[in-house]
């Protein structure tokens, strides 16, 4: 147990699961984000009452639900590496915050989008999306405190300091559309109890939101190589890889 | 499939503005997502192996 930790605080050892993961990780998630998005733009009917527009559920909500998700991952790494002083934890927060900023602004798009023909407006200030809007300064917010800070250190407390803050977002994002008025549809996939959703639609959804959260992993993955690259470039393993030209 | 025509699926029921601009804005994003740290860890290589190819270059000249 303990061996795994010690190794987890291993740039070497992480660099090297990291691309073991994505050579089969990657492809994976982009199969099945075109499997998700031809099945949802061509396969599905169209719904009863919105149309044709309702296709950019297949890629609204998987967007949202992980960019809500990545929050988490990245309020974690923050708050182990505030505590621990982990430096692995730093850089998977860093890695995490602007693939956050990149989710949730696609969630905020296609949202907006979404709701001109369906509310007949671009964009409203309802308690969910402006709730969205937030969590998108939060993730811009600790990618652009990274790079204010000439002290890296003084930068990775700051920032996590900044996410775990933000943390008080979340539970309001979830719960904005039952709290207050809003123009915002409920959730229709619901864990406990009947979904509102028709299975022909749940599954091509399912699929596309699995992507994402692959997608995710992936991106973050890719994120601290290049972070581990940079912040070693001055040790003997960094530069064997680079004296081989190995990418 | 749903659609029966080319025409069909660009046009959606006049919501294939909507639908094809989110989706072509999302490719678009989710493709830097992934291009961005790709080129970035290609180019620290890239860079890291010059540095020391003119390192050890300039230590041979100092030997010879």
């Amino acid at each position: 147990m303990w061996s795994f930790f010690h190794k987890l605080g291993s740039p070497p050892w992480l660099y090297g699961i990291a691309g073991s993961i994505l050579r089969y990780l990657l492809p994976v998630t982009v199969i099945a984000l075109v499997v998700g998005a031809v099945w949802g733009l061509l396969f599905t009917a169209p719904d009863f009452r919105q149309g044709n527009s309702y296709r950019i559920i297949y890629i609204h909500v998987p967007a949202a639900v992980v960019a809500l998700a990545g929050y988490y991952v990245m309020a974690a790494a923050g708050a182990v590496s505030l505590i621990w002083r982990m430096k692995m934890a730093d850089v998977a927060m860093k890695a995490a915050a602007p693939i956050g900023a990149a989710l949730t602004f696609v969630a905020l798009f296609t949202g907006s989008v979404w709701g001109k023909p369906t509310w007949g407006t671009w964009w409203v200030w309802d308690a969910r999306i402006t709730s969205m809007l937030v969590l998108l300064f939060l993730y811009l917010g600790v990618v652009a405190l990274y790079e204010a800070f000439d002290n890296k250190e003084a930068a990775s407390k700051a920032c996590a300091v900044l996410s775990l803050v933000g943390m008080v977002n979340i539970p309001i994002i979830y719960k904005s559309v039952d709290w207050w008025y809003s123009l915002h549809q409920p959730a229709s996939i619901k864990f406990t109890g009947e979904s509102t959703i028709d299975s022909s639609m749940l599954y091509p959804l399912l699929l596309m939101i699995t992507a994402f959260y692959c997608l995710f992993a992936c991106a973050m993955l890719m994120n601290m190589r290049a972070e581990l690259l940079e912040r070693e470039a001055k040790t003997g393993w960094v530069r064997k890889l680079a004296a081989e030209g190995a990418h | 499939m749903y659609f029966d025509s080319l025409q069909a699926v660009l046009e959606m029921d006049g919501h294939g503005m909507f639908v094809w601009s989110a989706y072509v804005v999302t490719v678009i994003v989710l493709v830097g997502m992934v291009a961005h740290p790709l080129r970035r860890r290609r180019r620290l290589l890239r860079d890291i192996g010059g540095a020391l190819r003119r390192e050890q270059g300039a230590g041979q000249e100092v030997t010879n």
